[in-house]
């Protein structure tokens, strides 16, 4: 594989992930992460749409004036979105019912239009998929590692088949209720923001100050 | 120079710079500073004069908790002894029973009554100590900043408003959640911007409501069902909340010295008052936090006794909401955490009214929780840093009016 088509697919798994490091489409991760089922299928959904709406979007680039270009780009991810809606209600309908408006909600989740404008505007149809794909995975990534998280010890299930028995059917482990709930999510993406900060310290922000640090004891 | 100074002195170049033990200097920074004055000066401005610095202060509010610590445990003690009376049981289960058979189960009897709650505190506290230390060290080791005597603080508040019987491990992850969620991350002693110890019990009580909610969590001893008092009171179907808490065996004086069943030691409004009066006298305490949340409460029960409504809470008048559940202990130690108060004195007043109103709100509107003082702190410290920066715009506006005047 070429070296780019490399970078702009691989880069926002961990480099420059859409959530972690852009902070970009939150809402949706709180949402749809309670069960895996519901996180993966919305991961394949948004993955999609970036993609296409990428390619889409990269090809008609040089023919969209900039003053409406928002609009264009609407115009094009809503229509994907509602193909993938209807085609979720149709073949899927428990997880359409599950997702209820956050597939819908894709029009408006940022990563959708962010790479769009900061991406697909600028570059060919071919590097726009990819990066379309990348981001997607990048999205991905993250949200599988907190659906895992909260499916696993929120209900102590994955993907539905149970992992550690419940208490209440005679088992050892006592839920944790807080996972089920959208705040958690925020804990865990925050958790995996500071791991990941750690792990590469190029993605640490810059201090906004910094408190006076008191002198320690060096002679007693 | 006496003898423990001399041992610290040798010990020193150990966890000094270059020192073998060098990344655990913060352990021995912790009991030095703990026995002697430090040596540190302040090198920058502000430069304040005062025998009592941050680790005294710390001290005093332990040393402030003793009042309501006495009367929860001889509480926790004689709420299991009676429940065991009730249902005929002549030994406690587990490891505690051949401990307690020796002093024997009388509910009449205060110390075997107050030897029953330690051994329900002692667990919770130690295990708190336990892993709430552990976070502290790593943290001050990896962090290298100084391990603070407000953990001392942090785990007895802690382990006070915990139910007797929680299990330990719930007790071992909500602290863990505590110190490090709400505290090291945001940098540590003086930059949490919530109540550690309430933001621990708080991930309880989301994460594992049956232990810490309910009616059965109560009383210390296993398939026993008591209501606190304000539970009673928000029952749906009776006709006085009052009534149906007085028609359960207890009175206002009761619930006033804390002769109820709750948490372990959150219950005594009497030992909370004696904590207040230490705490104020020495100064480490704001009296119009105090003052707020109780004015806030008085305030908003008034207008619910007046306005009216279906639930039975509406019509309690506003000398049983101070009682009951845990405003007394919230008001007195948690609301008045002085990091995450209000830091302005006309910003305390509206802090603690912020309280008082949403303590009030809750236990009366929301059907689902029949105590609100915990939700309404931990929100109220969110509104703080806002109330401040209100405060000060607002007294610099007056002063820019007042010179253009002239």
């Amino acid at each position: 594989m070429d070296k780019a088509i490399k970078k702009v697919l691989f880069e926002p798994l961990v480099d420059n992930n859409p959530i972690t490091l852009q902070i970009l489409g939150i809402c949706s991760a709180l949402a749809v992460t309670t069960k895996l089922s519901t996180a993966l299928t919305m991961s394949i959904a948004l993955t999609l749409v970036v993609a296409a709406s990428n390619f889409v979007i990269s090809l008609m680039r040089k023919h969209v004036p900039t003053n409406i270009r928002i609009i264009v780009m609407m115009t094009v991810i809503a229509s994907l979105v509602i193909v993938v809606d209807e085609f979720l209600k149709a073949y899927f309908f428990t997880i359409s019912k599950d997702l209820s408006v956050f597939v819908g909600l894709i029009i408006t989740n940022c990563i959708v239009l962010g790479r769009a404008e900061a991406f697909a505007m600028k570059n060919g149809p071919w590097d726009s998929f990819m990066d379309g794909i990348g981001n997607g995975l990048g999205y991905s990534l993250i949200l599988m590692s907190v659906g895992v998280i909260r499916e696993l010890f929120g209900s102590g299930t994955l993907f539905g088949v149970e992992i550690f028995t419940k208490v209440t059917a005679g088992g050892w482990y006592v839920p944790n209720g807080m996972l089920l709930l959208p705040p958690s999510a925020f804990f865990l993406i925050g958790f995996i923001i500071w791991g990941l900060r750690t792990w590469k310290t190029a993605q640490m922000e810059k201090r906004d100050y910094q408190i006076h640090q008191v002198h320690r004891t060096e002679v007693v | 120079m006496s003898s423990i100074r001399r041992f610290m002195n040798q010990l020193h170049p150990l966890f000094a710079k270059g020192g073998r033990l060098e990344k655990f200097y913060a352990l021995y920074e912790m009991v030095d500073t703990f026995l002697y004055t430090p040596a540190d000066v302040t090198y920058t401005a502000p430069h304040v004069r005062d025998a009592i610095d941050l680790k005294r202060v710390m001290t005093y509010v332990v040393i402030a908790t003793l009042p309501v610590l006495l009367i929860g445990l001889y509480n926790t003690g004689y709420q299991a002894n009676i429940a065991m009376a009730q249902l005929g049981l002549d030994s406690t289960p587990g490891w505690r029973g051949p401990l307690l058979d020796a002093i024997g189960y009388n509910a009449s009897n205060p110390l075997a009554c107050l030897l029953h709650g330690l051994v329900y505190f002692l667990p919770v506290y130690i295990t708190t100590l336990a892993v709430g230390g552990f976070w502290e060290v790593v943290f001050a080791a990896v962090r290298n900043h100084e391990i603070n005597e407000g953990f001392l603080v942090t785990s007895m508040l802690f382990a006070l408003i915990l139910p007797p019987d929680i299990p330990l491990w719930q007790v071992a992850l909500g602290i863990s959640f505590g110190v490090v969620v709400a505290k090291e991350i945001f940098g540590g002693t003086g930059k949490n911007f919530v109540n550690p110890a309430l933001a621990g019990r708080a991930f309880l009580f989301f994460a594992y409501p049956g232990a810490i909610s309910g009616d059965s969590v109560w009383v210390a001893v296993d398939g026993f069902s008591q209501a606190t008092p304000l539970a009673l009171g928000s029952v749906p179907g009776i006709d006085s909340a009052v009534g149906n808490i007085v028609a359960h065996g207890y009175s206002w004086w009761d619930c006033f010295m804390g002769i109820q069943p709750g948490n372990i030691g959150a219950e005594s409004t009497l030992g909370c008052l004696l904590g207040a009066a230490f705490m104020l006298y020495t100064g480490v305490a704001s009296w119009r936090i105090m003052a707020g949340v109780t004015l806030g409460l008085i305030g908003t029960v008034l207008i619910f006794n007046f306005s009216g409504g279906e639930a039975p809470m509406y019509g309690m008048p506003w000398y049983w909401h101070l009682v009951l559940g845990g405003f007394a202990f919230g008001t007195v130690f948690m609301a008045t955490d002085p990091v995450s108060a209000a830091h302005t004195n006309a910003g305390r007043w509206v802090f603690g009214i912020l309280i008082g109103f949403m303590t009030a709100l809750i236990r009366v509107v929301n059907p689902a929780y029949p105590e609100g003082i915990m939700l309404a702190i931990l929100f109220s410290n969110l509104f703080a840093p806002l109330i401040d920066y209100v405060v000060i715009r607002l007294n610099i506006r007056r002063r820019m009016m007042r010179n253009a005047k002239v």
